[in-house]
C-alpha cells in the first residue's frame, strides 16, 4: 500500500472515532459543535504521558480518555440546562475555550505546538477504530441504547417511564468525550506534532458531518460518513479547485433529501434481511 | 497610545456588533443557526474590495457588499432553510455549513487564498485629535454602523414590516392567521441579516487594507460570542457587548496579554447561556429556550 | 367526605399547585386501596392531569404530600416514582418515535439487575425481560405488530402499546389518562374486561376518563374535581345521585 493511501486510511480511522464521539452524545438528542476540545484535551494528555513520561501508548490512551470522560461530565451537566441550538453554541464556545487553552499553555508548546510523541502504525489506529465501532454496535442493540433513544424521541416520557434521563445524558457526554480523546491520542501518535490549531471549530464539524453524511441514527454511519468526508475531496479530483464546492453541494442534497444520512435502521434491516435471505 | 487603541478597538468592536446583528436576526427569529453567516460577511468583504479597486466610490462598495452578501442569503433561505423548516432545526444548521463550505471555495476559486491587499495611500487619511490620529477609515466604519444599527433598530420597532418581524419570531402560526405571510418575512429577514454582514465584510476589510478567506470563521464565532451575551433578540446588546469585546482584544494584543482573551469571550458566553440565556439586555420573557 | 380508605396504596393529602395566577389543584386528598379501581372525573380544565403529573412527579405540588406504598414521593424524580410501581399512560399518547413496538416494551423494563447488564446486547442481557416483553404482547394481543414503528400504528393499537409499555414497567399502580377517548363502544367493553383482568392480577388502578357509562360500570370508587378541588367521592352508586355532582358536572353535559 502506498503511503499516500495509508495516510487517507489513517485519517478515516480517526475520524470514525470523531465522528462516534459525535453521534454517541447524538444519541440523547444533544448536539455537541465542540467535540475537537475533548480531542486536544485527549491529544495532549496522551501526548505527555508518552512523550514526558514515557509511558507506552495503550495506557496513555485509556488515560486520556478516562481524564476527557470527567471533563465530559462536568460538561454534560450544566448542558442539562440548554437544547438544541441554545446547546450547540455553548458546546462550541466549550471548544474555543479548549483551543485558546492550549494556545497559552507553554508547558505544552503553547502556539508553537507540541512533538516527541512515538509514531503508531495504521494497524494500531484501525484496531482502536473497528474496537470501539464494534463496541457500539454492540451497545446498540442493548437496553441502554433504547433508554438514550427514548431520551432522544421524548425526553419527559422518558423519565415517566422510569428512564434517569440526567444520568443518561451526561452518560453519554462522558462516552462521547473519551471517544473523542482517543481519537486525539491517535491522531497525536500519528503525525506526531500537535498544535491548538489542529483542534479548532473545523474539525467539530468535520466530526458533525461525517455523522450527518452516514447516517445519524446507526453507529455505523460514523464509519461511511468518516470514509466519505475523506474519500470524496479525493474521488472528486477530477472537478482540481472546485472539489471542496462540490462537496458542499452534495452535504446539501443528502440534507435536502435523506436528513437522516445515508446509513438509517430500516436500511441496515433490509440489508440484513437480504443476507438472511442469501445464507 | 492608550486612547488610538481605544479607538482600533472600537472599530473592531463595531464590526462584531454588525456581524452579532446578522445572526441573531435569524437566530431570534426563527431559532436557528445561520453557520454561513461568517462566509457572508467575508464575501461582502471581498465584494467590497473589488469595487474599490476599480475605483469606485465607497458607498458602491457598500452597495455592492451588501447586496451581493444578500442575494446568497436569499439562495440559502430558499434552498437551505425553507425546505428543512419542519427538520429539527440542528438540520438547517448543518445545511448552512454546506453554504460556507461552497462560498468559501468559491471566493478561494475566485480571488486566491493569500491575502489580498489594497494599494497603500487609498484611505491612509488621518485626522489629528490632539495626540490621537485616528484614520479617516476608522470614523467611517464607525459612522456607518452606528447609522446601520440605528436604521434596524428603528425597522424592528416602528414599522409595520419590524411588527410583522416580532410577530413570527413569536408565533408563525398566529402570524400567518394575522394575514402574515411568513415565509416572505422569513426571506426578509434572511436577506437583511446578509446584507449587515456584507456590510461589515466591506467594513473591515477596508479598516485592515487586507483580507483573507479565511477571515469570515474566527469573526463569525466571535460575532456569535457577541450575540449571546448581549442578548439574542436585543439589539442594543450586541451593541455594547460588541465594542467591548473589541476593545478587550485590541487591548490585549497591544498591551501584552493573550489568547486567554478568547478563553474569556467564550467562557462568559456559555455563563450567560447558562445563568442568562436571554442575555444582558434581552426581556426576561424570551427565555431563548425552546422546547 | 375524605373517606379515605385504610389500605391506600397511594394517598394524596391537601395537594395545592398552581400555575401563575391558576389554582390547578386546591388541597385535594385522594386515596387508591390496593386491587382497587378507582375514577377521577370532572369537567375539562378541572385539573385531573394536573393531578397525573404531581403524582407522577412530572410536576412539583406547591403544598401537600404523595405517599405511595408507604414512602414519601412528593419531591422524587419522575424515573424514581416510575421505579417504585407507579405507571402511567398520557392523554394524547407519547410514544417514541424511533421504536418499534418491540422496543418500546423493553424499555421500560425496570427490575434490577446490575447496570452492566444492560449494556448487554439484545436477548444476552436479560432473559426475563424478554419474556416479560412476549407475554406482554400476547396479553395485548399486538403479536403481529411486533416489528412496526409504533407511531405509524392505528389510534387504538397505539393506546394498547401505550398501556403495555406502562405495565411492563412492573407497577403496582396504574395510571390511565382517558384510556377510553377515540374508541368505540366494542373496543371501550375490551378494554374494560382487561382492566378487570388486571386488577384480579393485584394491580391498583386509577384513572381519568370522561366517559361516564364506562367509569360507573368499572370503578370501585369515584373522586370528582371541579376547578381544582374536590366536590365528592364514593361509590358510583352515590356519586350518580350526589347534588353537588349533578350541578357541576353530570347534568350540565348528559343526563346520565
Amino acid at each position: 500500500m502506498s503511503t499516500y493511501y495509508a495516510g487517507l486510511l489513517a485519517d478515516i480511522g480517526i475520524l470514525v472515532l470523531g465522528a462516534l464521539s459525535v453521534y454517541i452524545i447524538l444519541v440523547t438528542n444533544q448536539l455537541s459543535l465542540g467535540n475537537a476540545g475533548f480531542m486536544a484535551i485527549g491529544s495532549y494528555v496522551a501526548s505527555f504521558l508518552t512523550a514526558e513520561q514515557h509511558w507506552a501508548v495503550t495506557p496513555a490512551l485509556i488515560v486520556a480518555a478516562l481524564t476527557a470522560c470527567v471533563i465530559g461530565v462536568i460538561v454534560g451537566f450544566p448542558a442539562l440546562r440548554l437544547k438544541g441550538i441554545y446547546l450547540a453554541i455553548a458546546t462550541l464556545g466549550f471548544g474555543e475555550m479548549v483551543r485558546s487553552f492550549f494556545l497559552v499553555f507553554t508547558p505544552m508548546g503553547g502556539s508553537g505546538g507540541y512533538r516527541g510523541m512515538p509514531h503508531v502504525s495504521l494497524g494500531y489506529i484501525w484496531i482502536w477504530a473497528a474496537g470501539i465501532l464494534l463496541l457500539v454496535t454492540l451497545l446498540e442493540r442493548s437496553r441502554l441504547w433504547l433508554e438514550m433513544r427514548a431520551v432522544h424521541d421524548d425526553e419527559r416520557a422518558a423519565g415517566l417511564v422510569g428512564i434517569n434521563t440526567t444520568l443518561t445524558k451526561v452518560g453519554a457526554f462522558g462516552f462521547g468525550a473519551a471517544v473523542a480523546a482517543i481519537a486525539g491520542g491517535l491522531f497525536a501518535h500519528h503525525y506526531i506534532y500537535i498544535e491548538p490549531g489542529n483542534f479548532d471549530f473545523q474539525r467539530s464539524i468535520d466530526f458533525v458531518l461525517a455523522v450527518i453524511l452516514g447516517g445519524s441514527t446507526v453507529g455505523a454511519g460514523a464509519l461511511v460518513g468518516a470514509a466519505l468526508l475523506v474519500l470524496l475531496p479525493e474521488w472528486l479530483r477530477f472537478l482540481a479547485d472546485w472539489r471542496l464546492a462540490a462537496f458542499g453541494v452534495m452535504l446539501i442534497l443528502v440534507l435536502l433529501t435523506r436528513p437522516q444520512g445515508i446509513l438509517d435502521r430500516p436500511l441496515l434491516a433490509l440489508l440484513r434481511l437480504r443476507r438472511n435471505r442469501a445464507a | 497610545m492608550l486612547l488610538q487603541q481605544l479607538v482600533n478597538g472600537l472599530t473592531l468592536g463595531a464590526v462584531y456588533t454588525l456581524v452579532a446583528l446578522s445572526f441573531s436576526l435569524v437566530m431570534g427569529l426563527l431559532a436557528i443557526l445561520n453557520i454561513a453567516i461568517g462566509e457572508l460577511f467575508m464575501l461582502g468583504g471581498y465584494l467590497g474590495f473589488a469595487v474599490i479597486a476599480a475605483h469606485f466610490p465607497l458607498a458602491a462598495a457598500l452597495l455592492i457588499g451588501m447586496g451581493g452578501a444578500a442575494l446568497v442569503a436569499l439562495v440559502i433561505d430558499k434552498i437551505g432553510y425553507e425546505p428543512l423548516r419542519q427538520a429539527p432545526p440542528i438540520t438547517p444548521l448543518l445545511s448552512t455549513i454546506g453554504f460556507s463550505i461552497i462560498l468559501q471555495n468559491v471566493v478561494t476559486n475566485v480571488w486566491g487564498s493569500d491575502p489580498l491587499q489594497l494599494p497603500s495611500g487609498l484611505f491612509d487619511r488621518r485626522v489629528h485629535i490632539g495626540s490621537v490620529q485616528i484614520g479617516v477609515m476608522q470614523l467611517v466604519v464607525i459612522g456607518v454602523t452606528v447609522v446601520l444599527v440605528a436604521s434596524v433598530a428603528l425597522l424592528i420597532q416602528k414599522t409595520a414590516v419590524g411588527r410583522a418581524l416580532r410577530a413570527v419570531s413569536e408565533n408563525r402560526e398566529v402570524a400567518r392567521l394575522l394575514g402574515v405571510s411568513a415565509d416572505r418575512i422569513t426571506l426578509f429577514a434572511f436577506m437583511l441579516s446578509g446584507a449587515l454582514a456584507g456590510a461589515a465584510g466591506v467594513l473591515i476589510s477596508l479598516h485592515y487594507a487586507a483580507i483573507t478567506p479565511y477571515i469570515g470563521v474566527d469573526t463569525g464565532l466571535k460575532a456569535i460570542a457577541v450575540m449571546v451575551i448581549g442578548g439574542t433578540t436585543s439589539v442594543w446588546g450586541a451593541l455594547i457587548v460588541g465594542p467591548l469585546i473589541g476593545i478587550a482584544e485590541v487591548m490585549t494584543i497591544a498591551f501584552g496579554g493573550s489568547q486567554m482573551r478568547d478563553f474569556v469571550v467564550y467562557g462568559l458566553m456559555i455563563v450567560t447561556l447558562l445563568l442568562r440565556p436571554q442575555g444582558l439586555l434581552g426581556a426576561r420573557s424570551d427565555s431563548g429556550q425552546p422546547v | 367526605m375524605t373517606a379515605m380508605p385504610p389500605k391506600a396504596i397511594l394517598r394524596l393529602d391537601g395537594v395545592s399547585k398552581s400555575f401563575g395566577g391558576v389554582r390547578a389543584l386546591r388541597d385535594v386528598s385522594i386515596g387508591v386501596a390496593q386491587d382497587r379501581i378507582v375514577g377521577v372525573i370532572g369537567p375539562n380544565g378541572a385539573g385531573k392531569t394536573t393531578l397525573f403529573n404531581v403524582i407522577t412527579g412530572a410536576h412539583r405540588p406547591d403544598a401537600g404530600d404523595v405517599t405511595f406504598a408507604n414512602r414519601p414521593i412528593t419531591r422524587w424524580p419522575a424515573y424514581r416514582i416510575v421505579r417504585a410501581g407507579v405507571a402511567r399512560t398520557f392523554q394524547n399518547i407519547r410514544l417514541f418515535g424511533s421504536m418499534t413496538v418491540w422496543e418500546h416494551l423493553i424499555v421500560s423494563q425496570r427490575h434490577g439487575g446490575s447496570p452492566l447488564r444492560k449494556m448487554l446486547p439484545g436477548r444476552f442481557a436479560d432473559r426475563e425481560a424478554w419474556g416479560r416483553a412476549e407475554d406482554a404482547l400476547t396479553f395485548f394481543g399486538l403479536e403481529k405488530y411486533r416489528t412496526a414503528l409504533a407511531r405509524t400504528l392505528p389510534y387504538g393499537i397505539q393506546r394498547k402499546v401505550e398501556m403495555a409499555r406502562a405495565l411492563t414497567a412492573g407497577p403496582k399502580l396504574l395510571l390511565l389518562d382517558e384510556p377510553v377517548a377515540g374508541m368505540n363502544r366494542d373496543e371501550a367493553d375490551d378494554l374494560r374486561a382487561l382492566l378487570l383482568r388486571l386488577s384480579a392480577r393485584g394491580l391498583s388502578i386509577l384513572l381519568i376518563e370522561h366517559d361516564m357509562a364506562f367509569v360507573m360500570n368499572l370503578c370501585h370508587e369515584l373522586y370528582v374535581l371541579d376547578f381544582g378541588a374536590l366536590i365528592a367521592a364514593g361509590p358510583p352508586s352515590e356519586i350518580r345521585t350526589n347534588p353537588a355532582v349533578l350541578d357541576a358536572y353530570l347534568g350540565s353535559e348528559t343526563a346520565c
